[in-house]
């Protein structure tokens, strides 16, 4: 009797929680902190070798961005289809890539997810269903749309889902991509990573309606703006559109508001902002403190799991980087692989 | 439009037009594969601005004939996404002009996708483009564009000028785990000749010897073979016989054939619809230059191509900006009897 009575209480504390703590269980959610940490940890490995010169070229860091990327594939199965922006590493972890290979692919090695010919702002790995990350803003918006249709016509039940950024909400591909998926009722959700800044300009200067998601109504599809920062919002959001397009209702626009706190690649100068805006949200809104600190509050991790999940993240990026170190590089004669399919 | 068949009692080959034999080769392919969907403006009930989906819609319904919005770049994007992950589209662009809207999906993901994914993924799409003057569409509707898109690595790029061959390299297309684009002459669709029923491809990368001879070398793409061929029986006449080569394809280009010839005849002759700066032609020029048929020249090799001009609307001026039979009899004549 008293055992039901307290079963009963869990039942109802539970009934009373937010939406991610009733959806998941406390390992998944353990799991997107070690996902949220991965990303970080990666992006500052991926900066630090670039400092060093490991890594040539340029990227795009999505440092303060990692509760919208964990946030929106927690709700995606590995069969479900991503497109990924030139920030897109964040994109990449938490759809399940291995940071091993994306280390070598930074490094440009033959081990890399793209053996050495994409880099950053192509990173991919199709076997988890991310189609990659894209070096035109805007352009893997119908690329998405393609993928829903895809999964339509064959009824694969698979969902697609589209990150980009605020910059390409003012791209035609975008207004194009929306109204296809909308009038086919397509499995595909568009997520926007509003960070305040396309480049060095401004949403409010660049764009003509307050928030990206007003542009929903537009193409007839439910617009859902959310703090970007709180994994549990983004989470909630994702699964009801994720829902809503796999049961046949179509697309959502989802506008994650957020920030990134490194530059938008590596010759920003920061004229734009100011760096009490960046401190701002950096001490005030970051999305891995948030997370920590609601985990704890809801007692599924203490610090001693927190200190054991960071141990771990910091020997997966070392070990990542010594495999990219330690990979082959490419020959040149394989230079012409894979411009096209070679026909047995 | 419907794929009426005539057949030629004596011979038992069937005449179909160039359109049908377009339309023949989709028709193939849907029932073949599933997989296969057909994407474009107006290609439904409409039956496409040329008729050259005619009526599959009503065979294999709109979610496989699939009208798009006149979203050139986002439907190009779709067709692109659809390729990667599991689908064969085959996009028809209305004109060839409009894919100046799209050269985003085309140049930077479809062509490069394999690629910067380090071979991943494939991008079977198919993309036909209605091309080149003589409606008197003007200089936005008119263009010859193939160019452009064979300056792409990644893209397979075909250029058909018989109803034979505009049905085998569809199919081949189809076939093909890469890009194609297919550019297809509107003044083409019209035409007639022999077509064999059922599956068969023609291989891309593959020129055709269409008339062969020993003075000179033409190198012709898409209509621009039978006013070469045209030319050539007038030349017969006069005693000068030309060779005929329908390139085909201009991506992968068929250096093989080309030069071969190249090297019987000792003169080349290139006629095409582009313009002729930075055309077709200027490639099949350096890529003799360069070859051992260098040293059997015995004239400058010639470039009959496209005038430098946008297509005008006049009759006579935009006949006047693409080579006619005139243009090729009278080059041919200097080639071959050294006038230059």
């Amino acid at each position: 009797m008293a055992r039901s009575t307290k079963a009963r209480g869990q039942t109802a504390a539970k009934a009373n929680q937010p939406f991610l703590y009733r959806h998941y269980t406390p390992e998944q959610l353990r799991e997107a902190l070690r996902k949220m940490y991965l990303i970080r940890r990666f992006e500052e490995g991926a900066e630090e070798s670039y400092m060093r010169g490991l890594i040539h070229g340029t990227m795009h860091l999505s440092i303060g961005q990692e509760a919208s990327a964990v946030g929106i594939c927690m709700a995606l199965t590995d069969e479900d289809q991503i497109t990924s922006t030139h920030r897109g590493h964040g994109h990449s972890i938490a759809k399940g890539a291995d940071v091993k290979r994306m280390f070598a692919e930074f490094f440009g090695k033959t081990t890399g997810y793209c053996r050495g010919r994409g880099g950053s702002m192509h990173i991919a790995d199709v076997t988890k269903g991310n189609l990659g990350a894209n070096g035109i803003v805007g352009g893997g918006i119908p690329i998405a749309v393609g993928a829903a249709l895809t999964a339509k016509r064959l009824g694969t039940g698979k969902v697609a889902v589209s990150f980009f950024g605020d910059g390409a909400n003012n791209e035609g591909a975008f207004h194009e991509a929306l109204n296809m998926a909308s009038i086919w009722k397509l499995p595909v959700v568009f997520v926007c990573e509003n960070n305040g800044y396309g480049m060095s300009t401004s949403v409010a200067r660049s764009t003509a309606v307050p928030n990206i998601a007003d542009r929903a109504a537009a193409y007839s599809m439910p617009g859902v703006i959310i703090d970007g920062n709180i994994l549990s919002k983004v989470a909630e959001a994702a699964n009801e559109a994720v829902e809503r397009a796999r049961l046949g209702q179509g697309p959502t626009l989802i506008e994650c508001k957020t920030y990134r706190y490194r530059g938008h690649s590596k010759s920003d100068r920061n004229r734009y902002r100011t760096k009490e805006e960046i401190e701002q949200w950096m001490t005030q809104h970051d999305p891995i403190s948030l997370y920590e600190a609601e985990l704890r509050e809801f007692g599924v991790i203490d610090e001693a799991g927190i200190a054991a999940i960071r141990a771990d993240v910091e020997r997966e990026i070392a070990e990542g980087i010594e495999y990219a170190k330690a990979s082959p590089a490419p020959e040149i004669a394989d230079l012409e692989q894979d411009v096209y399919t070679e026909l047995a | 439009m419907n794929v009426a068949v005539e057949v030629k009692a004596e011979t038992g080959a069937r005449e179909l037009t160039y359109a049908q034999a377009i339309q023949e080769a989709m028709a193939l392919a849907m029932e073949a594969d599933e997989r296969v969907v057909l994407m474009g403006e107006d290609i439904g009930v409409y039956g496409g601005a040329f008729q050259v989906t005619g009526n599959l819609v009503e065979r294999f319904g709109p979610e496989r004939v699939i009208d798009t919005p006149i979203s050139e770049l986002g439907g190009a994007g779709v067709a692109v996404g659809a390729a990667v992950t599991g689908l064969r589209p085959i996009f028809e662009f209305q004109f060839s002009d409009f894919a100046t809207l799209a050269m985003e999906q085309i140049v930077n993901q479809a062509a490069k996708m394999r690629y910067m994914l380090g071979g991943a993924v494939s991008v079977p799409v198919v993309m036909r483009f209605p091309a080149g003057s003589g409606t008197g569409a003007a200089a936005q509707h008119s263009q010859s564009l193939e160019a452009w898109f064979g300056h792409v690595p990644g893209l397979k790029v075909v250029q058909p000028a018989t109803p034979h061959d505009a049905k085998g390299l569809l199919l081949a297309a189809v076939q093909d785990p890469d890009p194609v684009m297919i550019f297809e002459h509107k003044l083409l669709y019209k035409m007639k000749g022999e077509v064999p029923e059922g599956f068969y491809t023609v291989p891309i990368g593959k020129a055709a010897v269409r008339r062969e001879g020993r003075d000179v070398t033409i190198v012709a793409t898409s209509i621009m073979v039978q006013k070469a061929l045209d030319a050539a029986a007038t030349l017969a006449g006069e005693g000068i016989d030309a060779e005929v080569i329908d390139l085909r394809t201009i991506r992968p280009m068929d250096r093989k054939t080309v030069v071969e010839s190249v090297k019987k005849t000792s003169r080349l002759l290139c006629v095409y619809e582009g313009v002729k700066t930075l055309g077709v032609g200027a490639e099949i020029s350096a890529m003799v230059a360069e070859s051992e048929a260098f040293d059997y020249l015995d004239a400058p090799i010639v470039r009959l191509g496209g005038a430098e001009t946008p297509i005008p609307y006049n009759p006579d001026l935009e006949r006047a900006t693409v080579p006619q039979v005139e243009n090729i009899l009278a080059a041919a004549r200097d080639l071959v009897r050294g006038a230059r």
